[in-house]
């Protein structure tokens, strides 16, 4: 059985890839007409065929450094030669397990959380076509078929977010979520166009890394040609993983329907940026002032999306900059040389995000729409598997020992710590300050997110209106499988050198990376940072607990009054929107505008082009005797002129 | 280099030409005026020009570089002969031409009331113009067919077209009139220079022109070209023509009638002044992506739905002329393939837009907003032609743009010095054209489409017809087999760019001569041989 499997890895790939496209394709063009029964079958079956391929391929996989295969080739033109090829080595393997795993328990949730929406086939279609587009993402052998599935990510993103379009503001959050990602889009191409060239007209992953390790030419460590593509190809993975200075789309993004919130812009689609980074980890490596600027974009994201993340009160804007936040954790990770443990903060992410997102869908759905937390409280009661599914999460998160994510956070931080490049640290603040940066979130995650569940969960309800009830099988179930995830996840991953799986699974992808840094960090240091991270999270929760259950819930609304101008900046999100809304948007719309008007409109047709005819009053005849529309008069002076000069030139 | 490989056995290029030659003459024969059987016609012959140029696709080898399937005989007493031929440069074109021209007679079904019959007389003979344009070999006759194409365009425009219809039509002939005057000085030159017994474009090719000859040159052919593509700053005849043109003339405007600009570059403005081109090179590229930005720009202020559509043409062939004088193999292929793209994606908006049109009587898009809800069908295709306008990967567009792009990189970053950071630059600041393109094609999107209603007049819009499906399915089918299976184009492009470019990088005359001695020889045979017509002719015969 393991030899058939072994020897078909590559068909295998193409039905991880191929089957949510044909389920896309199928619901896209034949849904409308078809029973509603059906389509989930198709929605829901296309995912889960392509688990299954994962799993086998993952199975085929063990013990060899990747497998490749090609089905034709793409682009070829000049040097420039791209296939049409998927690449599954360990890293992929982990990613298509993630995608298509939690893919098949979001679209069953759908089911459920859909169920009454008249644009159901739509959904299915689109959620379908993201996992195509996510898995082509992962698979893609070369640099390029991962951009097209960057770009398709993107793309369903930009439909999923604005899937319920009447509403001009869920239309415009898609519009933003698109061009932001542009943005990034656009640093990833200038990176690639640079690379190509280097590369001499490939844009393979494995290519790229021989020609890394074989060093030379441009691939100099600490080049600055390798700085800059390298800073251009982060520049999209701040796009796509919502990192400072490109966050601002993922909370507004929160306008998709929530199972969308939890595939995309939670468990998969915005960690396609770090997956982006350690993919090239050998690349990145050879950069150290980058990684610097990645580690601090990662810890400052972290820590300020955080910030935000207390002071909101809507449930999904709360998860959205948990995101955000969790998502610099990983880039973090990235940026310190730790890939292995980013990308393992990637997957525990992926359940405990994702079963929270349900878990908020589940109550949104129990409290008919409302997202409002002051209006929620006592839930638990009456949602007892949301409630417990949410609260294995949230301790999850917020990094409470032998929980997952208190391995794969913790071992960020260490790594922080322990981490420097092998040719010095670029500056010797940078580790510990991502540290301290890095810690801080750490304790407002624990506290926000306690804050959320107390809120939500805990109490007397304070709508009136709402009349919540436990949801169906369909949401229950994958809430139940993901909390499952959530608590168990970690014990992959355990710090432990000959108990750590994960590690010694990704080991061949991430030597390359590894290699450039040193660890100064020794176990007592380790050990010890698990007893702080443990103090942190536990002090946190009981701060949450004394602010919003405890004793203490008068104090928020006076802190919250001293801070005065402060406290209103960070519940405006620091204006950051604001501050893009006048440096670039509106700026580029004046330029916009003077540029038709001024420069176009009058400038170049009314001056130079209209102008001289207008003001020499011979041209202006001619327009005149032109304009009344006597045509053969027109075709006749042609071949007269025609005429003469053939004449003149016959000898 | 554009020498001559083969020549035809059976006529198919003179074939496709002649098939809406003969259709044109025979609808002026059917009576009545605005007859349903005039219209069909029209279709049938467009139909089977294009099965007929499959012929020439089938029987085009993508492994030869010079014209083939030639058709050559004398035609005008003083050397001007009929010579037509296609290569790698001009098949993809020659193709949408007859592609694109059954889909803008089917669209035009319903919008053309008024003189049907002169309408689509008209839009036959444009396309014998256009595909004349594209396949001779001849440099008068190119001439020839190159101004004849104004003619029914102007009247397409300024009989069909809207309330500023003839202001319109004006300003497009004067414009490309003006501009392709000096052309024909610059033909009329080089026939003298070439001795005074030969318009052929593999005579004019073996001129020893000095630089000086070859810039005046290089700027009369140009400034024709560059009009026609447009080219910034001569760019303000087309938003208007495109506005007042009826749907099928903007249609083949943007489609095909733009491209003879940019295929006028590579054709004959860069293999015969390559020196000039070479040294012209940076200032074009320059233009170009000024006209990114600024089409781009200009394009994000429009209210008018067509004039964005317009504008962005401008941005559109700003890449293509971009990737023309990156001159490296990658760029130009991706500037051939580039402009059946924008003939593709843009003809498809100005469809789109047309559909609107037609139904609500405004091009305002604050006349429409919440559409996705009534007309789905339609929302569907916009916004898949509109990806592929952005160049999303999987459409055609991302082909077209990145291999230009990173054609351009890779001649600047090979260069050195100020080229390499002129380069940069330049390439940088055309990739803020993948940005920029997003920004006002996708808010165009969100206000037509999506929000609410806010007309009620728009709550009963019926979504597109079975033949406006049928048109837009078409052009939609060529959107993602151009993005995913490229190749089959780009392949046949291949050997044609890759001799035109190493025939420019040798700029020397030598080499050029010696590449042609063996066409010659070749032509020579050829041309005593007897002519391909008459052998057709006895076939028949017998």
């Amino acid at each position: 059985m393991h030899a058939l499997v072994r020897d078909n890895v590559g068909t295998l790939l193409w039905v991880v890839v191929f089957a949510p496209l044909a389920g896309a394709i199928v619901n896209g063009i034949l849904g409308p007409r078809l029973k509603r029964g059906t389509v989930s079958l198709v929605g829901v079956g296309a995912p889960v065929v392509a688990f299954v391929a994962s799993a086998l391929a993952t199975w085929g996989l063990a013990g060899r450094e990747a497998v490749s295969t090609t089905l034709f080739t793409w682009i070829q033109a000049g040097p420039i030669r791209v296939d049409l090829s998927l690449w599954l080595d360990p890293l992929s393997a982990v990613m298509i397990l993630i995608v298509t795993g939690i893919g098949s328990l979001i679209h069953l949730y759908s089911t459920g959380y859909m169920h009454g929406d008249p644009s159901y086939s739509r959904y299915f279609s689109h959620l379908n076509l993201f996992l195509f587009a996510m898995l082509l993402l992962v698979l893609g052998k070369s640099l390029l078929l991962l951009f097209v599935g960057w770009e398709g990510v993107g793309l369903c993103s930009y439909l999923l977010i604005g899937f319920w379009f009447d509403d001009m503001a869920k239309a415009v959050a898609g519009k933003k979520a698109f061009l932001v990602n542009r943005i990034g889009d656009f640093g990833f191409l200038l990176g690639m166009f640079v690379l190509v060239f280097w590369m001499e007209g490939s844009l393979d992953v494995p290519a790229l890394r021989d020609a890394v390790d074989m060093g030379g030419g441009h691939f100099v460590p600490g080049g600055t040609g390798v700085m800059l593509v390298t800073l251009a190809l982060f520049l999209g993975a701040t796009g796509k993983s919502a990192q400072i200075p490109l966050h601002v789309w993922l909370p507004d993004a929160m306008a998709g329907p929530t199972p969308v919130s939890a595939l995309i812009h939670a468990a998969t689609m915005v960690t396609a940026g770090v997956y982006m980074i350690a993919r090239l980890n050998f690349l990145f490596a050879l950069a150290p002032t980058t990684m610097a600027i990645v580690a601090l974009t990662g810890a400052a994201t972290a820590l300020f999306a955080a910030s935000i993340g207390l002071v909101q009160n809507d449930i999904k804007k709360v998860l959205a900059y948990s995101t955000v936040s969790q998502l610099g954790y990983m880039v973090l990770g990235a940026g310190v040389g730790a890939f292995g443990a980013g990308v393992f903060h990637l997957m525990t992410h992926a359940f405990f995000k994702a079963c929270l997102f349900l878990g908020a869908g589940s109550v949104i759905h129990a409290m008919a729409g409302c997202q409002d937390i002051r209006l929620m409280g006592g839930l638990g009661k009456r949602m007892p598997w949301t409630r417990a599914t949410f609260l294995v999460s949230t301790l999850a998160i917020a990094g409470v020992p032998l929980l997952s994510g208190f391995f794969s956070k913790d071992e960020i931080l260490y790594k922080t710590l322990a981490l420097q490049p092998a040719s010095g640290p670029v500056a010797g603040w940078i580790g510990p300050l991502c540290f301290a940066m890095a810690l801080a979130a750490a304790l407002l995650t624990a506290t926000y997110m306690f804050r959320l569940y107390f809120l939500t969960f805990s109490g007397e309800l304070r709508s009136h209106h709402a009349h919540p009830h436990e949801s169906p099988a369909s949401m229950t179930i994958p809430l139940v499988v993901l909390a499952a995830g959530a608590a168990l996840a970690g014990y992959v991953g355990l710090p432990i050198e000959h108990l750590n799986f994960w590690e010694h699974w990704l080991h061949p992808v991430f030597e390359d990376g590894a290699a450039r840094f040193v660890s100064t960090g020794s176990h007592a240091l380790e050990y010890g940072l698990m007893g702080v991270s443990t103090v942190v999270a536990c002090g946190g929760i009981a701060l949450a607990w004394a602010l919003w259950r405890g004793p203490l819930t008068h104090v928020p609304a006076k802190a919250a009054a001293a801070a005065g101008g402060f406290y209103r900046l960070v519940c405006d999100r620091y204006r950051i929107d604001e501050l893009y809304d006048a440096i670039a948007i509106r700026p580029f719309q004046a330029l916009a505008r003077v540029t038709h008007r001024w420069l176009d409109a009058f400038g170049i047709d009314a001056v130079l082009v209209n102008g001289p005819p207008r003001a020499v009053g011979w041209i202006g005849s001619i327009v005149r005797v032109a304009a009344n529309g006597d045509v053969q008069a027109y075709a006749a002076a042609l071949f007269v002129g025609l005429a003469v000069l053939l004449w003149l030139v016959i000898p | 280099m554009t020498g001559i490989e083969t020549y035809a056995l059976t006529p198919f290029i003179s074939l496709t030409m002649l098939i809406p030659l003969a259709g044109a003459v025979l609808l002026a024969l059917v009576p009545g005026r605005h007859g349903a059987a005039h219209r069909g016609l029209a279709f049938v012959v467009s139909v089977l020009a294009f099965a007929c140029s499959l012929s020439v696709w089938v029987n085009f080898d993508p492994a030869r570089a010079g014209f083939q399937l030639v058709e050559d005989r004398a035609w005008l007493p003083f050397g001007a002969r009929y010579t037509v031929g296609v290569d790698g440069i001009s098949l993809l074109l020659f193709m949408l031409t007859t592609f694109l021209t059954p889909l803008a007679i089917l669209g035009a079904f319903s919008a053309i009331r008024k003189r049907a019959k002169e309408f689509y007389i008209a839009m036959l003979l444009l396309e014998v113009a256009m595909l004349g344009t594209l396949v001779a070999a001849d440099m008068l006759l190119f001439y020839l067919f190159w101004e004849f194409m104004l003619i029914p365009m102007y009247l397409i425009i300024g009989v069909w077209g809207g309330e500023r219809r003839v202001y319109a039509a004006v300003k497009f002939f004067l414009f490309t009139f003006l501009g392709s005057v000096l052309m024909l000085v610059g033909i009329i030159w080089m026939h003298l220079k070439a001795g005074g017994g030969s318009f052929a474009l593999v005579d004019f090719l073996k001129l020893d022109l000095g630089f000086r000859e070859q810039a005046w040159l290089f700027a009369a052919f140009g400034l024709a070209f560059a009009i026609k593509v447009p080219m910034f700053p001569f760019h303000t005849w087309l938003p208007d023509a495109h506005v007042e043109a009826p749907t099928a003339g903007s249609v083949i405007l943007a489609g095909v009638l733009l491209k003879m600009g940019t295929y006028g570059f590579i054709r004959f403005a860069i293999p015969l002044f390559p020196d000039a081109a070479g040294a012209f090179a940076v200032p074009v590229m320059v233009l170009a992506v000024v006209g990114i930005v600024y089409g781009s720009l200009c394009s994000f202020a429009q209210g008018d739905v067509k004039k964005l559509v317009a504008y962005s043409s401008v941005a559109h062939l700003g890449f293509v002329m971009l990737g023309m004088f990156a001159l490296t193999q990658e760029a130009v292929e991706g500037a051939i393939l580039q402009m059946v793209n924008h003939g593709i994606s843009t003809g498809a908006l100005f469809m789109l837009v047309g559909v609107l049109y037609e139904r609500r009587h405004t091009r305002a898009i604050d006349a429409y907003g919440g559409i996705a809800r009534v007309m789905k069908v339609y929302a569907a295709l916009l916004v898949i032609v509109t990806l592929s306008s952005i160049g999303l990967p999987g459409t055609n567009g991302f082909v077209g743009e990145f291999l230009i792009l990173a054609g351009t990189f890779r001649e600047a970053l090979s260069g050195g010095g100020a080229f390499r950071a002129i380069g940069l630059a330049l390439g940088i600041a055309a990739a803020t054209g993948v940005v920029l393109g997003a920004v006002y094609m996708l808010t165009m999107v969100r206000k037509v489409l999506f929000g609410p209603i806010v007309h009620e007049e728009n709550r009963a819009l019926k979504d597109v017809s079975f033949r406006e499906f049928a048109v837009l399915g078409a052009l939609v089918v060529m959107v993602f087999w151009i993005g995913v299976y490229p190749s089959f184009f780009l392949s046949r492009t291949t050997a044609s760019v890759r001799a035109t470019l190493d025939a420019y990088k040798g700029r020397m005359v030598e080499q050029r001569t010696a590449l042609l001695r063996g066409v010659d020889a070749r032509a020579e045979d050829a041309r005593a041989a007897p002519s391909p017509w008459r052998v057709a002719a006895q076939e028949v015969a017998r």
